[in-house]
Parts: C-alpha cells; sequence; structure tokens
C-alpha cells in the first residue's frame, strides 16, 4: 500500500499584533495517509486542522517541515492534480448558478465537450442537486453549498480527496448522504482525508485517525487499537421497580414515570439486578453495554494535555 | 486555457455586477456637458466635444480600473473563493495573469461601447467621422490597461480602499511627473539634476498616452513618439504584473 500523502515535522506560526509577535500554530506535525483509506484528522476548534490542510494544499507555507502528495512535493502545483479539496463553509462565486460553477471548474480542469457535461450532470446528481442547478448559488442554502462544493471537489475524478468539515450545516439526511458519498469513494479506490470534530462521523467512517491538539499531534492510528473493546459499564432501563432498591447495585442516573435509568459498573452485579426485576415483577426494558468510544479517547486527551 | 477561464470567469463577474451600466453615465455625461460647454464658450463646438469625449473615456475607463481593480483579489481572498481555485493546478501566476486580461476584457469591451456613442454623437454634428480619434483612444486604453495593473499589485496586498488611494496617487503622480522633465532641463547638470533624473525615470508618466490635444486640435502625430509610447506602456504593464506576481507568490491565505 503506497503513501498518499505524507507531512514531516510542519511548522506554522501566524504573525498577530500591531507589532507582530508569532504564534505557532502547528508545532511539528508529522503523519502519513496510505493509498485507499479514509484518514480522519481529529481535533477541537483551533487545534490546527484548517491550517494542516492549507498547508498541503499551498495556501499558506510552511515554515519548515516537508509535505509530500503521491511522493511529489507539495509546492509544485502537479501535485494538486489528483488533489479535490471541499473547504471548511464553502465560499464560491454566487452570481455563477450551479452547473456554471461546475463548468467553470471544468474549464480549469481542461475537460471540454461531452465529458465536460456528461461530468458535470453525472456529479450533479451525485450531490442531489439536480433541481437547483440553474440557481445562482447566492440562492443556495448552507447544506446545498456543501452538495455542490463536493461536486466541484470530485470533477477531476481525484485520487485524493481532502475534505475539510464537510458535515457542517448539513441535516441528519445530508449528512448521511455525505458518508455513503465519502465510503463510496473509498469502494472506488481513492483516499479520503476527513478533517472533522464531529466525532460520531469519524468513528463511523475512517479506518485510521490522527489527533491533533495545539499544533501537536498526539495521537495516531488505527481506530480499532485506540478504541478498547472493553465494556466500561452496562446501562439498564427497569420498569415498575422504585430506584432505591438498586442503591447498592448501581448508580440510578435518572427516573422518568415509573422507569429507571440504572448504570452498573460491575458486570456480576448485572444478574443481581436483573433477579431483583423478577422478585418485584417489575420488567427489563433495555439493557446495553456502553464499550470505549472516541470521544471518550478525546475527552481524556484533551483533559490530560 | 486555464488564464482564458478565469478571465472570462472575471469578465462575467464584473458583468453581472452591472458594470456596464456606466455607459448610461458616459452618455449622459458627454451629451449634457458637450451641449452645455458648448454654449458657454466661443469657438469650434465640435472640438468641445471631441474634448469632453475623450476625457469622459479616460475618466471613467479610470474609474472601472482603479474601483474593480483594487477589489479583484482581495476579494477572492476576503470571500475565500480562492482556496477552491488554488488548491487545482493552477500557478499563482496564471491566476493574477487570468484576473488581470478578465478586467482588461471588461475595459476594452466598455471602452468599445463609449467610442461607438462617442463617434455616433459625434457624426450627427458632423455627418462625417474622424478615424484620428480612434487613435487617441487606443492609447487612452493602453493607459488603463496599466493602471488595471497597478490596481492588480496594490490589490495583492492591500484592502481596496488603501488600494484605490495609492491607485489614485499613482494616477496623479502619473499626469504630473512630466513636470520633472520640464523641471530636469532648467536645473544645472550636478547631484540635484541626477536624483531629478532618477525619480522621472521610476516614477510614470502617464502624459505619454495622452494625445488628447493633438488629436482634438488636428496636430502632427510623429509615428516615432506613438512606437515609443506604446513600448514605455507594455514594459511598464509587464514589469507591475512581474511585481505583482512576486508579491503574491508567497502569499499565505489564511
Amino acid at each position: 500500500m503506497g503513501i498518499v500523502l505524507e507531512l514531516e515535522n510542519v511548522h506554522k506560526a501566524y504573525k498577530v499584533g500591531f507589532i507582530p509577535r508569532k504564534k505557532p500554530v502547528l508545532k511539528g506535525v508529522s503523519f502519513q495517509v496510505n493509498e485507499g483509506e479514509i484518514f480522519g484528522y481529529l481535533g477541537p476548534n483551533g487545534a490546527g486542522k484548517t491550517t494542516t490542510i492549507k498547508c498541503i494544499l499551498n495556501l499558506i507555507f510552511p515554515d519548515a517541515g516537508r509535505i509530500t502528495i503521491f511522493g511529489e512535493d507539495s509546492l509544485r502545483p502537479r501535485a494538486r492534480q489528483r488533489v479535490g479539496f471541499l473547504p471548511e463553509n464553502p465560499y464560491f462565486y454566487d452570481y455563477l448558478t450551479g452547473r456554471e460553477f461546475l463548468g467553470f471548474y471544468a474549464d480549469l480542469l481542461g475537460l471540454h465537450g461531452q465529458t465536460r457535461e456528461e461530468k458535470i450532470g453525472y456529479f450533479l446528481k451525485l450531490v442531489g442537486m439536480e433541481r437547483a442547478a440553474d440557481l445562482q448559488l447566492r440562492k443556495y442554502s448552507r447544506g446545498m453549498l456543501q452538495r455542490i462544493g463536493l461536486a466541484q471537489a470530485l470533477l477531476n475524478d481525484p485520487a485524493l480527496v481532502i475534505l475539510d468539515e464537510p458535515m457542517g450545516g448539513l441535516d441528519p439526511i445530508g449528512r448521511k448522504e455525505f458518508r455513503d458519498i465519502i465510503v463510496n469513494l473509498k469502494k472506488e479506490g481513492k483516499t479520503v482525508f476527513l478533517s472533522s470534530h464531529i466525532l460520531q462521523d469519524i468513528e463511523m467512517i475512517c479506518d485510521r485517525v490522527a489527533i491533533i491538539l495545539a499544533g501537536e499531534v498526539i495521537n495516531q492510528g488505527y481506530l480499532g487499537d485506540l478504541i478498547s473493546e472493553k465494556v466500561l459499564y452496562t446501562e439498564i432501563i427497569i420498569g415498575g421497580v422504585p430506584a432505591a432498591e438498586f442503591n447498592h447495585l448501581g448508580e440510578s442516573v435518572s427516573t422518568s414515570g415509573d422507569r429507571v435509568l440504572l448504570k452498573v459498573y460491575e458486570e456480576a452485579k448485572i444478574d443481581q439486578v436483573i433477579n431483583l426485576v423478577q422478585q418485584k415483577k417489575g420488567k427489563i426494558i433495555s439493557l446495553i453495554p456502553r464499550t470505549e468510544t472516541l470521544e471518550d479517547i478525546f475527552v481524556n486527551m484533551v483533559k490530560s494535555q | 486555457m486555464k488564464i482564458t477561464t478565469i478571465a472570462l470567469n472575471t469578465f462575467k463577474e464584473a458583468k453581472r455586477d452591472r458594470v456596464l451600466y456606466l455607459l448610461f453615465f458616459f452618455v449622459a455625461v458627454c451629451l449634457l456637458f458637450s451641449r452645455f460647454l458648448a454654449l458657454l464658450t466661443v469657438g469650434d463646438r465640435v472640438k468641445i466635444i471631441k474634448d469632453v469625449g475623450l476625457a469622459s473615456i479616460s475618466f471613467f475607463g479610470m474609474l472601472m480600473a482603479i474601483l474593480i481593480g483594487t477589489g479583484l483579489v482581495y476579494k477572492e481572498i476576503d470571500k475565500k473563493t480562492i482556496f477552491t481555485l488554488l488548491a487545482k493546478p493552477i500557478h499563482r501566476a496564471e491566476f493574477l495573469l487570468g484576473k488581470f486580461l478578465g478586467l482588461v476584457l471588461t475595459i476594452f469591451i466598455m471602452t468599445g461601447l463609449m467610442t461607438a456613442v462617442f463617434l455616433l454623437i459625434l457624426f450627427l454634428h458632423t455627418f462625417t467621422v474622424d478615424w484620428k480619434i480612434l487613435l487617441a483612444i487606443l492609447y487612452i486604453f493602453f493607459e488603463l490597461c496599466l493602471m488595471t495593473a497597478v490596481a492588480l499589485l496594490f490589490s495583492t496586498f492591500t484592502t481596496p480602499i488603501l488600494a484605490s488611494l495609492y491607485s489614485l496617487a499613482f494616477y496623479l503622480i502619473g499626469h504630473l511627473s512630466w513636470s520633472l522633465e520640464m523641471l530636469i532641463k532648467k536645473v544645472k547638470s550636478g547631484t540635484g539634476r541626477a536624483v531629478l533624473r532618477l525619480l522621472y525615470t521610476v516614477l510614470p508618466d502617464l502624459e505619454n498616452f495622452n494625445f488628447k490635444t493633438e488629436v482634438v486640435h488636428n496636430l502632427p502625430l510623429p509615428a516615432k513618439l506613438l512606437g515609443w509610447s506604446l513600448v514605455y506602456g507594455v514594459v511598464y504593464t509587464a514589469f507591475l504584473l512581474l511585481l505583482a506576481m512576486l508579491v503574491f507568490r508567497r502569499r499565505d491565505f489564511v
């Protein structure tokens, strides 16, 4: 499996203030993205996610370090030949219609004739924007801009797709559609680099993740390796038995009507809870073991820094 | 190809921003002033119309070059449209050149339309067409190209308001610097003269493109002068564009 994108010890500082002082944003970021994987780049707001992406795309220049795309130095425009990019909160020429907008990028990429028209039609359909194709972008909602932005990013049939917070501004259905599109990109053999602070999205579709905090990558690896399968506790919802009965077995988190939500930390006590419920003629409504999530890891890491 | 695409899009943007409506103002100014001033002046009315017409073309063109030009790059950065654009395999120089040519195309079309109106007004007064006027307009157009490059240069590193002020200063200096040449002739040779000569070389001389008087008063226009002015315009514009590319080459888009 080849390396598609590689960052080695990338540093970047911005000058701030009237008398410019350097404020470091990236402090030696290094990671590799392998061919054919969905790579999640995770971090809280202001951690340096977008700055990293801008460095990759040559929109800003790193102070130190090296970035290669398909083995080519990122400073060369040729390196971006097979890259598609959707920025966070995409802004586009709002006086163009959706179709003209894609046409503009198709022209920039040197597509013409039948291929140009076919591609525009195909991607409008893929992102569900066929009906709004002849509407000016200034009349688009944020979610619609996100969709047409994705079409723009895929127009050159890129081998590496870089998406900066792609699910922001989308409704639940839109998010599911976007996830499906991203998973499909992987099936087509493309590599996806996805930055987000929405853990659920990353957890659902990414193969590997890197976690960035205050300009440093503090952890990276396969999602399966980062998240342990260990059961942290079990959540049991019980009906028809008062909460006080379970005080010695677990922590009652909430009650609503005659229902009690109980958190049980020891596995042995789960059977005791079930027995007690049967004795008291109550019923178990649900029983869910909770394993560690990416969120837990993330929150722990942020706290420990 | 990429440059053409960016240029055409820049033109489209100007068109959709209703820039071409400026034409109506031009027509109004031309008609009103030429009638009004002709009433107040003793002499050849046609000369007044020619004078006002050429000055208006120059003024409106300059307005477009500065007002649109100073926003060309800034707007792309401010609205973040530049992110997706430069993420494509495009050289920054291609982007700048595309923007420049797009505005030059807009100004060319506007100047063409204004010229057509102007010639029509003249024709209605004289029933002849003075083709020499086109020569004066051609050189106004060269000056506008240079001014577009000036505005673009400032647009690569500062806000439209500041860039407009700088461009306007450049324009004013450009039209007054010829007096330095007069001064050089009167100063005795020495350090003072050398400094003045250096200053005159560095500062733009936009009067090189001004053939209005010659055309209006039917004075001779030597080919050598016309040729030299053209070379001056091309070299100066290329120099400004090169400078803009240098500034833009390593700029961070935060």
